[in-house]
């Protein structure tokens, strides 16, 4: 069935190419809603959706939020913190009483890889996966991925690398299912201890030096270094790491051509990225946040209404 | 069984037809102050378009035209699941006090125009708004009517009426054919 997304969208590695490019062709027009003064319109009306975050975040639950409150979602959101039960029961019994209320979709956020996947098996409801564990970040992806989009055109054979923490980084993971399934050529850059072992697997060139990765990209992916990382011992500061790997102005200025900068957030200024890179004309990273909530709507608007074989049928009637 | 297609309007006749909608689109609004032709995608949009060639060419004035997608105003996407495509929305930044004409190639059951009129009021108040339609085929499910019609035709619900225009389809013509013809 082309078109139709399923179900869930649990990780862009279980989609097809075409799969993809359905949710970027239909997060474009949905850019044009939010610059518009009434910044809503009725399609989700009467729909009722839960934020269901077991972990901290701003920028995507409140990205989510107002991607749902735009499509004239009822929206709700459950702020778990940790909890004493194991995380498996937890999820069956906040997914059975969610069911026992009646609602429509699921958004989920979890420290545990596979939480979207295992909370999709036993509800009815849709599920989003909002970032499981070091597994996937869909959304993220999707959004970088038009972002690229819009800059580059078609993705085919664009050099894009991921710099940074990709061992612990469910954004890197759904950049890469993401990027290689629309053609791009997936570089990634950053210490070996933060790098996974078998990276080369999953079809990446794999950069040690910085420099490098600057002179052969047309777009850096800058991730977050998580600061708890100093602690476990894979960096032994962040000056230095500052120094080996922050994408900085003197390092882009020897780049062959224009780069395009783009970076998850929360951003650490003067660690992987400096100030004048990350305000700078190559950055596109508030530009990231706008695509964010285009792409948040166009998922919640494909996954939502009726089963997709009746859309087929109906485009063969009226319109 | 099956009949063949006829053809409601040739190339020649719809360029009348249209010529004869730009006059009453001009007339009913008393000029061309405030006006504003908004095509409904997909082709309501190019047929917009020639109104406002043909309008500006008569009357030396430019007038506006935006572009309306009312699939997500759809009331049927519960039952029918999302439209594949979503096109694009434009409108002039504010329709308050303006003249605004929606111009779609056919008129059926009147849902659509329903949701193209919710569409326009959150992007202001118009001081009129009137329906311009190429194509009246009867069938209303909605009380709506159309101020402007390019031709009335009577068909039955098995039948299907098909508006081809050059921009897109590379011919212009109104054709009516069965439902369940090839395309």
């Amino acid at each position: 069935m082309s078109g139709a997304l399923g179900k869930d969208l649990l990780g862009l590695s279980p989609l097809s190419a075409d799969q993809i490019r359905l949710i970027l062709d239909t997060a474009v027009p949905f850019r044009e809603i939010s610059e518009r003064q009434i910044k809503k319109v009725p399609t989700l009306r009467g729909m009722t959706i839960v934020n269901l975050f077991f972990e901290a975040s701003t920028r995507t639950r409140i990205s989510f939020e107002f991607a749902e409150k735009r499509l004239s979602a009822d929206t709700v959101n459950v702020a778990s913190a940790g909890s004493s039960v194991t995380k498996g029961e937890t999820l069956v019994d906040t997914a059975r009483n969610l069911e026992a209320m009646k609602i429509d979709m699921v958004v989920i956020r979890h420290p545990s890889s596979g939480a979207a996947q295992f909370l999709s098996e036993r509800i009815e409801s849709n599920v989003i996966n909002a970032g499981d564990g070091t597994n996937e970040h869909p959304t993220q992806g999707l959004l970088d991925l038009l972002t690229l989009r819009t800059r580059f055109g078609d993705l085919t054979g664009r050099r894009i690398c991921i710099v940074g923490d990709v061992l612990h980084s469910r954004v890197a993971r759904s950049n890469i299912w993401g990027l290689k399934k629309l053609g791009a050529d997936v570089a990634v850059c950053g210490p070996r201890s933060l790098l996974p072992n078998a990276i080369g697997e999953m079809g990446v060139t794999v950069f040690d030096r910085v420099e490098a990765a600057i002179e052969w990209a047309d777009a850096l992916n800058v991730l977050r270094l998580q600061l708890e990382r100093m602690q476990g011992g894979y960096i032994p500061s962040l000056r230095e790491y500052n120094r080996v790997f922050g994408i900085t102005s003197a390092r882009l200025d020897k780049a062959p051509r224009e780069l395009c900068i783009l970076h998850p957030g929360p951003m650490n200024r003067g660690v992987e990225i400096d100030s004048d890179v990350a305000d700078g004309p190559h950055s596109v990273i508030l530009e990231q946040v706008t695509n964010g909530v285009a792409v948040r709507m166009a998922v919640l608007y494909l996954l939502a209404g009726g089963k997709p074989e009746l859309a087929e049928a109906a485009k063969k009637g009226v319109s | 069984m099956s009949k063949k297609p006829t053809t409601v309007l040739d190339a020649r006749a719809m360029d009348r037809t249209l010529r004869r909608m730009a006059d009453q689109i001009v007339e009913r609004n008393a000029g061309t102050d405030g006006l504003i032709l908004v095509g409904i995608q997909r082709r309501g949009v190019q047929l917009a378009e020639r109104l406002g060639r043909i309008i500006e060419a008569q009357e030396g004035v430019s007038v506006a035209r935006g572009a309306l997608d009312i699939t997500l105003y759809r009331d049927d996407l519960q039952t029918v699941g999302p439209r594949p495509v979503v096109g694009a929305t434009h409108l002039p930044l504010t329709l308050d006090a303006q003249n605004v004409v929606i111009v779609d190639d056919v008129l059926y059951t009147g849902r659509t125009v329903r949701a193209a009129l919710d569409e326009l009021a959150d992007f202001g108040r118009p001081a009129r708004i009137s329906l311009a339609v190429l194509i009246d085929r009867g069938g209303r499910e909605l009380p709506i009517h159309a101020d402007i019609v390019g031709r009335a035709v009577t068909v039955t619900s098995a039948q299907r009426v098909d508006v081809f225009v050059d921009e897109l389809d590379g011919r212009d013509d109104v054709v009516i054919a069965n439902r369940h013809d090839e395309e």
